[in-house]
């Protein structure tokens, strides 16, 4: 008697998962259906530009001076960035991922406040510190020096917004690096500095490059900061972003030309930041 | 001869550890899990500070709390093996044994003299240019020897060399340990878990207790009290 309930118990519930209303034929379709909306939404601008500029677009284009000037600055400015960034960033991710001292919390949160902030906040804000009435200004003003609407204005708006890129990766990729490999270095005879550039860094490279690459990344996209601290003057202070905005409003094979080049960048960029990523040495392999 | 009277405060417990080694004598630092023989390791090591004690290394005295002496772990010229070898992972085999030496600025060919040495002693020398990451466990033990080793030291500290293998390598390892650290001819201080590393290794045996040692006597009289699997 208990079992015939027991087994009737049993196909009612088999019987329930038989019938059950899961189809994973639609579920694939669904998802299939939402990568493709999805990835076409991604790709339909890029391609587009693509097509457009196809029509309109001449060698004699990339010999604009609008053009060669906004190149020239954006390339020298990025890279001028990335070397700041780098020199100044390292020792101060170094110590972040290793130390604990006093207000690093704040440190921390400043340094993650470039990426929330609005550029053009961060143009005011600058202007603020560094124009020729600002809090610091007003005082290098006096000793002759003028920092905004100047090229050296344009590498400060781009350290603004993109350290912050290559401060988290850094960091990320010195927490990686096992502490025990430092202490190593030290039993075999190594100072700090020693074991840090023999040992430390060349483990967490991989990850220092991506950052940097992202940070060069940034620095070129750059707009909102840069039109507001150091304004829009060719030659000087107008980087690519800056050209494409005022190139809109008159030449569009110009705007369009300076658009697919920082197109091109970008894939550059991101398959460089995918084999800098892919190279890493897993921290499992490594023990 | 190293002696060592330290004192430190840790989490759970006071860590008090007071031995002396003699030259060429291995010692076997025995214990449960978390009751401070890595710390006592890293202790002597410079790796971490003690709260009041001593160490003293064939005379030197590497810390003392009373005269204020704390000499960083590059300058107590220890050698160490840790648990997981810490081989530096972008370098070669070669590179990695050379690293102490490169370090400590020996010449250019005093270091090539002595990791080729230290490499073909240890079996090694063909697989000089080979990535650490993609040498077996047995050939990570032996490089992580050869290059505490080479830089001669004057003290050996192995926190459980053998727990990485398997236990066929374990058996064969045993051995080649044993020699190598007899020609070495310094203290060597060795972490374990292991009963059979304590009788193929050990020449005396501190077996330490929620951070005090409560035993410090040979190696065999420890085996045959059965001290390992006494309740405390």
């Amino acid at each position: 008697m208990v079992s015939s309930q027991f087994r009737q118990k049993l196909g009612t519930r088999l019987g329930k998962r038989r019938h059950t209303k899961y189809k994973p034929g639609i579920l694939r379709l669904g998802l299939g259906l939402l990568l493709i909306l999805v990835g076409a939404f991604l790709a339909l601008p890029v391609l587009s530009l693509f097509l457009k500029s196809y029509a309109g677009f001449s060698l004699q284009t990339l010999k604009d001076p609008m053009v060669v000037d906004a190149l020239s600055l954006s390339l020298f400015t990025s890279a001028f960035t990335v070397v700041v960034v780098v020199l100044l960033g390292t020792p101060i991710s170094y110590v972040n991922s290793r130390f604990d001292y006093p207000g690093k919390e704040v440190i921390d949160s400043l340094i993650e406040l470039p990426v929330v902030m609005p550029p053009a906040v961060a143009g005011i804000a600058l202007l603020m510190a560094f124009g020729r009435m600002g809090v610091l200004g007003q005082y290098m003003n006096a000793w002759g020096l003028s920092i905004a609407f100047t090229t050296l204005a344009v590498v400060v708006a781009q350290v603004f917004v993109s350290a912050p890129f290559y401060l988290r990766q850094a960091r990320i990729s010195f927490e990686d690096v096992d502490l025990v490999y430092e202490e190593a270095a030290r039993t075999l005879g190594a100072t700090p500095v020693y074991a840090f550039f023999h040992v430390t860094m060349p483990i967490a490279l991989n990850g220092l490059i991506s950052g940097a690459i992202m940070t060069f990344a940034r620095a070129l996209g750059e707009f909102g900061a840069t039109i507001m601290f150091a304004g829009n003057f060719q030659g000087r202070t107008q980087t690519m972003p800056l050209a494409i905005y005022t190139a809109m409003q008159g030449d569009l094979d110009v705007s369009l030309c300076l658009a697919l080049i920082l197109v091109a960048l970008s894939f550059v960029v991101i398959a460089l930041v995918k084999m800098f990523t892919r190279r890493r040495i897993p921290r499992h392999v490594r023990n | 001869m190293l002696e060592i009277d330290l004192h430190k405060r840790l989490r759970d417990f006071d860590l008090d550890a007071k031995f002396q080694t003699e030259d060429g004598e291995i010692l076997m630092l025995v214990g449960d899990n978390g009751c401070g023989k890595t710390t006592i390791l890293n202790m002597i090591a410079g790796l971490l500070c003690p709260d009041s004690g001593e160490i003293s290394l064939g005379g030197e005295t590497l810390f003392s709390s009373d005269f204020n002496v704390n000499l960083s772990p590059e300058d107590r010229n220890v050698g160490y093996v840790f648990q997981n070898y810490a081989l530096f992972p972008h370098m070669s085999v070669y590179d990695n044994v050379a690293f102490g030496l490169k370090a400590r600025k020996h010449s250019k060919e005093e270091i090539g003299r002595r990791v080729e040495d230290q490499l073909k002693a240890a079996g090694l020398w063909e697989m000089r240019e080979t990535k650490v990451i993609d040498i077996s466990g047995g050939q990570k033990q032996r490089t992580a020897l050869a290059r505490a080793l080479v830089i001669k030291p004057s003290l050996l500290l192995l926190d459980e060399p053998l727990s990485a293998l398997d236990t066929r390598m374990q058996v064969l390892m045993r051995k080649e340990l044993k020699e190598q650290i007899l020609q070495c001819g310094v203290p060597s201080i060795i972490v374990t878990h292991n009963i059979r590393d304590v009788d193929a290794l050990g020449d005396r045996l501190c077996f330490l207790d929620s951070g005090k040692i409560v035993f410090d006597g040979e190696a065999k009289e420890a085996i045959y009290e059965d001290i390992l699997f006494k309740e405390s």
